[in-house]
């Protein structure tokens, strides 16, 4: 067993991050994913995780949004534990309702969008909002009509899932997630699925919210012209560690290690 | 060699037909009995409690290896005995109904199953609780996939419901059992319980076919 | 009475009883293998009158239950001068039921083979029926065997109906105990674990033994 003393119970003092991995271990039977990550993010940063697939960098995303359990480590949201719960003094694993209040300042965007096939567009984005957060069905809905009308799907939202086109999917899918007020937005590969023809649309609303609102986001994506353009900090994941991390001009201009190197150069000829 | 006689058949007739709501009605009851007790049954074998889950496997497993029939009876019989009499109608009920229930929760299992794990990951990444998740979003995915093989076991009640005539369920079998020992003559009234069961059974897979297509373009997943 | 005394007492009757469930099974199990293949094969064929044939059996059998088709046999058929002992009429009825419906996995079964395979023995110039035996049956052999498990275990249920045309099976047994003695949940209570036990122990792991086998013959293991 981990020695949990170690750990704050909360983080306190001037430069608290948004995000704060801690010496966070995840593995899959004898298989180590994420070998002892210790990571920051700071409130209204953008973080681009890229690397080999394998490399664990979607495992972060999805700890993050407590979709995965840890095996060590903790991680803490605003200063307070996510994966964990003050017991006694010291910290042990969150349990479910403890997990579920912890996670509402976070929310995710995936590859496969998985919106609501039995509801519209609306419905899908007014879902969390009335179901969750207890808004009232009108207040829902002239939120949800804001952020239709932010990725430009306000002319579809009576459309249900299975009439719209994967980027037009991905768009209602960040609407959604926005619609729930995050503090932190999480983004899995969410260009990864669409037709090259439409993945402007999507990278398109990102780049908005970049320069619009002062959200906390981690992605992951294999798009490194577009990482380079909209993130302030770009981790490079090789074998379940940051092998570099970087502002994204020096990381993709003129990289430190490697293994960094060999990965840009055969991403590079791929394109 | 045949002898088939129309006026003893039109003098059954009335009786029949009595029987036949009764059979229509038995079949109703037992299926609403089973559509919930079998979503029961199913969502008990998703909880993370490992002896409720193994107990209520084991249950569902039990209950569909063994004969309808001896099940009826058992639960006919054994109330009396420790001073509980149920009516041949509740006890038909129970039977028949948890029966199916059984069935139904495989139904039920392999439907929830089918919905991909992404709904469940988009249901936590809104932070949605687990009764929300199941009856908002897993749930209305899972009916569809589910209507054909609830519409086949609304049929499969329909067509056990002569079981009930055992223990003294006043349907259709037992009503033509009373009519032929009464006067000697079993053609007329087997015969008729075959037509009507014919009669109620042939369309229905059509009609379960449309159902479920409505069903989907209802919920807009076609 | 303990339960001990109970079984020491009626046990007896109940091994009787369960012989005879054991060849009622047995000999409907046989009876409904090959109705089954006749009419699934039957329903596929060109042959108006075959196919008619078939589909008439079949939605007759599968529209009415088991036990109206079992009265129906045992009460009207002498009617006709067709006169079969109890014990016949039982499994006869459960076979013609359950061959109804293993008719319909059995077509099923054939049509999955992919159009390939009919094309690839077609142009081996093979006879359709060579194709049907060596090529075709054989796929579809494997694919229809775990469907057939399900329908096996309701084979073994219907069996228990026979014992209302005085069948003296195990059911049969369960409900003369139950009438002498009175102890209801004893005597029906052995008889439902009797019959859970020769499903799930006998029964459902022969067909998986049968699925594994046939796989791993079939090279797919």
């Amino acid at each position: 067993m981990e020695d949990m003393s170690r750990y704050p119970l909360e983080l306190t003092g001037a430069d608290v991050p948004m995000v704060r991995f801690m010496n966070v271990t995840k593995r899959y039977g004898s298989l180590t994913v994420l070998d002892s990550l210790d990571l920051d993010v700071t409130e209204g940063e953008m973080v681009t995780i890229i690397g080999p697939s394998g490399s664990g960098k979607t495992t972060v995303l999805r700890m993050l949004m407590t979709l995965e359990t840890i095996n060590g480590g903790v991680i803490y949201v605003d200063g307070k534990p996510l994966t964990h719960m003050a017991k006694n003094g010291v910290l042990v694993p969150a349990d479910a309702k403890y997990l579920r209040r912890a996670r509402s300042s976070i929310g995710m965007c995936f590859q496969h969008f998985n919106l609501f096939p039995h509801m519209t567009a609306l419905q899908n984005c007014m879902e969390g909002p009335v179901q969750v957060l207890g808004l009232s069905k009108k207040e829902a809905r002239a939120r949800s009509e804001e952020l239709l009308e932010m990725v430009g799907m306000i002319d579809k939202k009576d459309q249900h899932p299975s009439r719209l086109s994967g980027g037009q999917q991905q768009r209602v899918a960040i609407a959604r997630a926005l619609a729930m007020r995050p503090k932190v937005m999480l983004f899995d590969e969410v260009t990864s699925a669409l037709d090259p023809e439409v993945i402007g649309e999507v990278t398109n609303v990102i780049r908005k919210l970049v320069s619009e609102h002062n959200l906390t986001m981690l992605m992951v994506t294999h798009q490194m012209g577009f990482a380079r353009d909209i993130s302030d900090r770009i981790c490079f994941f090789f074998a379940g560690k940051i092998e570099e991390q970087g502002p994204p001009d020096a990381l993709f201009g003129s990289p430190q290690r490697d293994r960094t190197k060999q990965f840009l150069s055969a991403v590079k000829e791929a394109d | 060699m045949l002898d088939w006689r129309w006026d003893f058949t039109f003098e059954i007739m009335p009786r029949m037909l009595w029987a036949t709501l009764n059979t229509l009605m038995a079949a109703g009851i037992g299926y609403a009995i089973a559509i919930v007790l079998g979503l029961v049954l199913a969502l008990a074998q998703r909880t993370p409690y490992r002896p409720l889950t193994f107990v209520v496997r084991e249950a569902v497993e039990f209950i569909r290896s063994t004969p309808l029939v001896l099940q009826i009876f058992f639960v006919f019989y054994v109330g009396p005995q420790y001073g509980v009499t149920l009516s041949p109608w509740v006890a038909g009920m129970i039977a028949i109904g948890l029966h199916y229930a059984a069935y139904l929760s495989e139904v039920y299992r392999g439907g929830i199953e089918s919905v991909p794990k992404g709904q469940w990951e988009a249901c936590t990444a809104l932070n949605m609780s687990t009764a929300q998740t199941y009856f908002r979003i897993i749930i209305p995915q899972a009916l569809p996939l589910s209507v054909a093989g609830m519409g086949n076991y609304l049929v499969g009640i329909f067509k056990d419901t002569p079981m009930l005539s055992v223990i003294g369920v006043a349907e259709l079998m037992h009503a033509a059992n009373a009519i032929g020992g009464q006067h000697y003559r079993y053609l007329e009234p087997y015969t008729i319980v075959g037509v009507v069961f014919l009669l109620i059974s042939l369309p229905s897979a059509g009609l379960i076919r449309a159902f479920e297509a409505w069903v989907r373009r209802k919920l807009g997943m076609s | 009475m303990s339960y001990l005394d109970f079984l020491a007492e009626h046990g007896g009757r109940y091994i009787d009883g369960t012989l005879i469930t054991a060849a009622q099974f047995l000999l409907a199990a046989v009876l409904a293998i090959l109705l089954a293949l006749i009419a699934g094969l039957m329903k596929l064929s060109a042959n108006p009158i075959a196919k008619g044939v078939a589909v008439t059996y079949i939605e007759f059998f599968r529209g009415t239950s088991l036990l109206v088709q079992l009265f129906w046999l045992f009460f009207v058929l002498p009617l006709f001068g067709i006169t079969f002992d109890k014990f016949t009429t039982g499994f006869i009825a459960v076979g013609l039921n359950l061959g109804a419906y293993g008719a319909e996995l059995v077509r099923g079964a054939i049509q999955s083979v992919p159009k390939g395979q009919w094309e690839a023995s077609y142009a081996l110039s093979m006879s359709p029926a060579t194709q049907m035996r060596r090529i075709i049956l054989p796929q579809a052999f494997v694919a229809m065997l775990p469907p057939w498990g399900n329908l096996i275990i309701e084979l073994l249920k219907g069996t228990a109906l026979v014992s209302l045309i005085a069948v003296s099976d195990l059911m049969f047994e369960a409900r003369q105990i139950n009438g002498s003695t009175y102890l209801s949940a004893q005597a029906f209570g052995t008889a439902l674990v009797i019959y859970y036990v020769f499903a799930r122990l006998l029964v459902t792991p022969f067909m998986r033994w049968l699925e594994r086998t046939m796989r791993r013959r079939m090279g797919r293991a």
